[in-house]
């Protein structure tokens, strides 16, 4: 790849020629500086300033603002929506995709838009979506009420709505992986007496790992940090429905701005440490991830 | 084995070895119908009781109309100024090496992993009269945060990595044989880059300037900050329905989110039809 850049190739080529397949070096430059500058302004700044404002007070203000009972509770909210929605999409993925890559049915197309369909929703309308359903006003909504099942501005709304933002993630990863890999090592297992929970654990699974965990990891990423959709289903009830997002915007809102920046800090180092893993992961695994590159 | 067998011999699924087909279709079925089809059908149930020009009321009350205009505007401005940049960087990232390349590649993605409302507290405390930037900007009478200025900033944060990504595959498997050929026939190099690697790259770039534009219409944590809120100016439709639903409209919403769906939808079938011109045209997808 890098071999056509230098600039002359043999003695027959005139140097007013360099230009034929690359740019002049001046060009090259130029380029290469406002593209890097760009992402300095646009990605790198923000993520600067969230750990500067973050640590603008001070260290010891920096920890206090994490250890406070209600970012504590916030922190435990998180984990425990996380812990309940990405095994529940795991599974979920794993399903569809054998359905999807390993047979030959009619509306496969068609089920395979209908997954991706939470990504072209408003992550707000995907909180309305569960308000109108079990909110005031709906079918369900009084029958939950008489028998005293809470699921709006409780817990269980919140993983309904983390579930439905992060649906598509695990899927999406393993429908194109599956599908590239075929069916042949399977067919042979099977012929080779296994049974068909023996082939999964011993020659799928081990085939799509890197593919799976590519998926949890960005699955789980989004899990931890959506806002929109569990803010329209929370109620905001402080201590009890507020995760590390909406924790943030309470802080911010109150004008608590360091504390809101300590604990946008958490979550910033999150991303990093799911990027740095990501990186990390096309970079060793890249051809069993397959098309993992479109994200 | 597990084919299901329908008169005439058509039948749903094709023969197979393989297990567990009923199974995981099942689950499959099951469980996207619970989660997503079924409380979707609540918003098509929902806007289909207003009735006709019940819908159409609110879905034209001056408010919404200002809030869809402001989203879409915005976003199709921010949509509009990643793609000579976000093709840019895909083309830096791709075909020059210099030290730091591969961080740069890898932070790309960093809107896609940072939380929506961490990017809307950290654009908002740059931007505002008091920032990093904002400070800059302010002698010179412009004002980013709590205009619509700030929105854009915000969903420039958040499309650029779809541009990118979309592009830069396509980059790398550009061939280089046709960029000689123009050479060879005596095309300069901007000549080569403007009639031979541009309209290759074109599918991918729409393709990336749709889902940019797709996701900012609906992109709410990272803007409300930096918007500023005020209606009829800084107010978008996402927040719009946030705003309907604390007052318990929900009539008033759920209109505003099927206005927003409508022209979602619309926009995805058009992501659609670019991938599947654009397969035709040049053998792959964007």
């Amino acid at each position: 790849m890098a071999a056509d850049t230098s600039p002359s190739r043999g003695p027959i080529v005139s140097p007013s020629f360099t230009g034929a397949t690359t740019e002049h070096k001046a060009t090259r430059w130029t380029l290469t500086l406002i593209a890097v500058s760009f992402l300095l302004l646009v990605i790198v700044l923000p993520l600067v300033s969230v750990f500067a404002e973050a640590l603008s007070k001070g260290f010891a203000t920096y920890l206090a603002a994490l250890i406070e009972p209600d970012a504590m509770s916030a922190i435990r909210l998180t984990l425990t929506v996380t812990i309940i929605a990405v095994p529940m999409n795991i599974v979920f993925g794993v399903a569809a995709a054998w359905a999807i890559a390993k047979f030959e049915f009619k509306g496969k197309a068609l089920l395979t838009t209908l997954i991706d369909l939470p990504f072209s929703v408003s992550p707000v309308i995907s909180g309305l979506v569960y308000v109108l359903l079990f909110g005031a006003g709906s079918v369900l909504g009084p029958w939950l009420k008489a028998h005293g099942v809470e699921i709006l501005f409780a817990v269980p709304g919140i993983v309904l709505a983390t579930i439905f933002v992060t649906f598509p993630f695990v899927a999406r990863e393993l429908i194109p992986l599956m599908q590239e890999q075929g069916t042949t090592d399977e067919e042979a297992a099977l012929s080779l007496g296994a049974s068909g929970w023996q082939t999964f654990r011993f020659v799928t699974l081990p085939n799509i790992k890197w593919g799976l965990l590519y998926g949890v990891l960005l699955c789980n990423a989004r899990a931890m940090g959506e806002f929109g959709a569990v803010s329209v289903v929370s109620g905001r009830i402080r201590g009890a429905t507020t995760t590390l997002p909406l924790h943030i915007e309470i802080l911010y809102n109150e004008y608590n701005v360091v504390a809101a920046f300590a604990v946008a800090s958490l979550l910033a180092l999150l991303a990093l440490l799911t990027l740095g893993l990501k990186a990390a992961m096309e970079w060793r695994y890249g051809a069993e991830i397959a098309a993992a590159t479109r994200h | 084995m597990t084919s299901i067998g329908l008169a005439g011999g058509w039948r749903i699924k094709q023969p197979s070895v393989i297990p567990g087909f009923g199974l995981a279709l099942g689950f499959t079925l099951t469980y996207l119908s619970l989660i997503i089809l079924l409380p979707l059908a609540g918003v098509v149930w929902r806007t289909a009781s207003l009735g006709w020009s019940g819908f159409w009321a609110i879905a034209l009350d001056e408010r919404t109309v200002s809030a869809l205009k402001t989203s879409f505007g915005t976003s199709l401005v921010a949509a509009a100024i990643n793609v000579p940049f976000g093709v840019l960087v895909a083309w830096v990232l791709t075909r020059y090496r210099f030290p730091g390349r591969r961080i740069l590649d890898a932070i790309v993605d960093l809107p896609f992993a940072l939380p929506t409302a961490v990017a809307g507290i950290a654009l908002t405390a740059l931007y505002a009269p008091n920032g990093w930037i904002g400070g800059l900007l302010a002698p010179l009478g412009i004002k980013v945060a709590y205009t619509p200025l700030g929105i854009v900033i915000a969903l420039i944060f958040i499309g650029l990595p779809f541009v990118v990504r979309t592009v830069q595959p396509v980059m790398e498997e550009l061939s280089r044989e046709s960029e000689e050929a123009a050479a060879t026939l005596g095309a300069n190099r901007w000549q080569t880059v403007r009639r031979v690697i541009l309209p290759g790259l074109m599918p991918a770039i729409l393709t990336g300037f749709a889902l940019a534009l797709a996701r900012a219409v609906g992109e709410y944590g990272s803007v409300i900050f930096i918007a500023g809120n005020i209606p009829y100016v800084s107010e978008i439709a996402p927040l719009l329905i946030v705003i309907r639903l604390q007052e318990f409209n929900y009539a008033g919403a759920t209109a505003v989110a099927a206005a927003m769906l409508i022209v979602s939808f619309a926009m995805l079938l058009a992501i659609n039809l670019i991938q599947a011109w654009s397969r035709r045209r040049y053998g792959y997808g964007g």
